[in-house]
C-alpha cells in the first residue's frame, strides 16, 4: 500500500473516534436532562459540572479530529 | 464558457481560510513582525468589544437595552466566580470577563457572512498559537497566585486529601501530569472546535458548488440538502462559539479556584 492511501485510511479510522465521542457527549447531556426532569430545582446548580463533563468528553473526540488532520496535512 | 466551468470540479481547499497573510510587512531586528490578517481581526475584535462595553457604561438607574446586555455578561461572569471561588473570586472578574468576551466576540466575528461583500473574516481562535497564549496566561495566573498565596504548600494540590501514604508517589506523578496537560487541553479544545466547524462548512460548500455545477439533478439531490445542512451547521456553530467561550472561562475559573483554595 502506498503512503498516501495509508494516510487517508488512517484519517478515516480516526473519524471513528469522533463518533465515539458523540456517544459520550450524548450520554452526558442525556443523563443531565433525565435527572434535571426528575429534580428541576437542582438542575441549575449542576450546570458547571455539566459543562466540565461535556468539555472533557468533547476534547477526546477533538483529539481524534486532530489525529486525522495531522495524518492528512502534516504527516 | 459556462460549460467549461461546470465540467471542472470546484477547487475548494478547506484549509485555505486559515492561511495567515501579512497585510503590512514589518521587521524588527531580523524578526518578522508583519501586521497579519490574524492581527487585524484581533484588533477588530478588541475595538468591537471595547465599543460594546463602552456603550453599556452609562450607569443609568433604569438601564436601556444596551446597558442590560453588558450588565448581563458582567453579572454572568461575576456569578460564575462567586459560585466557584467565593468572595476571593471577585478580583478575577476583569480577567475572566475579558477572556470570555474576547473569545466569544472572536468566534462570532469569525462566523459573520462578510464574505458576500468581499471581506473575509478570519477566525484567529482557530489557531493554536492564539489559544495557546490565552491558555498560558491562565496557567501563569494559576501558578503565580498559587505559589504567592500558599508557597510550597501549593504542591499539596497534587496529593488529594486522604491519599494512602503508599500511593502518594504515584498519585503525585499522575496529578502533576494532569496539571501540566491543562494548558494544552484548554488551548486545544477551543482551537480544534473552531477549526473543525469552519472546515465542515467549507467541505459542505464544496458539495453545494460541485453538486450544482453537475446539473439540476445533482444540484437537487446533493446541492440542496447540503445547503440546508449548512444552514443548520451555521446555527450550531453560533452555539459552539458560545459554549467554547463559556467552557474556556469556566475551566479558567476552576483552575484559579485550585490555586486560591487548594482543594
Amino acid at each position: 500500500m502506498d503512503m498516501e492511501a495509508a494516510k487517508l485510511i488512517g484519517a478515516g479510522l480516526a473519524a471513528i473516534g469522533t463518533g465515539l465521542a458523540a456517544i459520550g457527549v450524548g450520554n452526558i447531556w442525556g443523563s443531565f436532562l433525565s435527572s434535571a426532569l426528575r429534580n428541576p430545582g437542582a438542575a441549575d446548580g449542576q450546570q458547571g459540572r455539566l459543562f466540565v463533563g461535556f468539555a472533557v468528553t468533547e476534547l477526546l473526540g477533538l483529539l481524534a479530529f486532530v489525529v486525522a488532520m495531522i495524518l492528512i496535512f502534516v504527516a | 464558457m459556462s460549460a467549461a466551468v461546470a465540467a471542472e470540479p470546484a477547487k475548494v481547499d478547506p484549509m485555505y481560510q486559515f492561511t495567515i497573510k501579512p497585510l503590512a510587512e514589518l521587521e524588527l531586528a531580523g524578526f518578522d513582525i508583519s501586521f497579519t490578517n490574524s492581527a487585524a481581526w484581533m484588533l477588530v475584535t478588541t475595538i468591537v468589544l471595547f465599543g460594546f462595553v463602552l456603550g453599556g457604561m452609562k450607569r443609568q438607574l433604569v438601564p436601556g437595552r444596551w446597558q442590560m446586555a453588558v450588565e448581563f455578561f458582567t453579572s454572568f461572569i461575576d456569578d460564575m466566580l462567586q459560585a466557584n471561588i467565593g468572595d476571593a473570586g471577585r478580583k478575577y472578574v476583569p480577567y475572566v470577563f475579558s477572556l470570555f468576551m474576547f473569545i466569544l466576540f472572536a468566534n462570532i466575528l469569525g462566523l459573520l457572512p462578510l464574505g458576500v461583500v468581499g471581506l473575509h473574516p478570519f477566525t484567529f481562535t482557530s489557531h493554536f498559537t492564539v489559544t495557546g497564549v490565552l491558555a498560558l496566561i491562565t496557567i501563569s495566573i494559576v501558578l503565580v497566585v498559587g505559589f504567592w498565596k500558599h508557597g510550597l504548600h501549593f504542591f499539596g494540590l497534587f496529593v488529594p486529601h486522604g491519599t494512602p501514604l503508599l500511593m502518594v508517589p504515584l498519585i503525585f506523578v499522575i496529578e502533576l501530569f494532569s496539571f501540566i496537560l491543562r494548558p494544552f487541553s484548554l488551548a486545544l479544545r477551543l482551537f480544534v472546535a473552531m477549526m473543525a466547524g469552519h472546515v465542515l462548512l467549507e467541505v459542505l460548500s464544496s458539495f453545494v458548488i460541485d453538486g450544482s455545477n453537475a446539473g439540476a439533478l445533482w444540484g437537487g439531490v446533493v446541492g440542496l440538502p447540503s445547503f440546508l445542512l449548512m444552514i443548520g451547521i451555521c446555527a450550531l456553530e453560533i452555539l459552539v462559539s458560545g459554549i467554547q467561550a463559556y467552557v474556556f472561562a469556566l475551566l479558567t475559573v476552576f483552575y484559579i479556584n485550585d490555586a486560591e483554595n487548594l482543594h
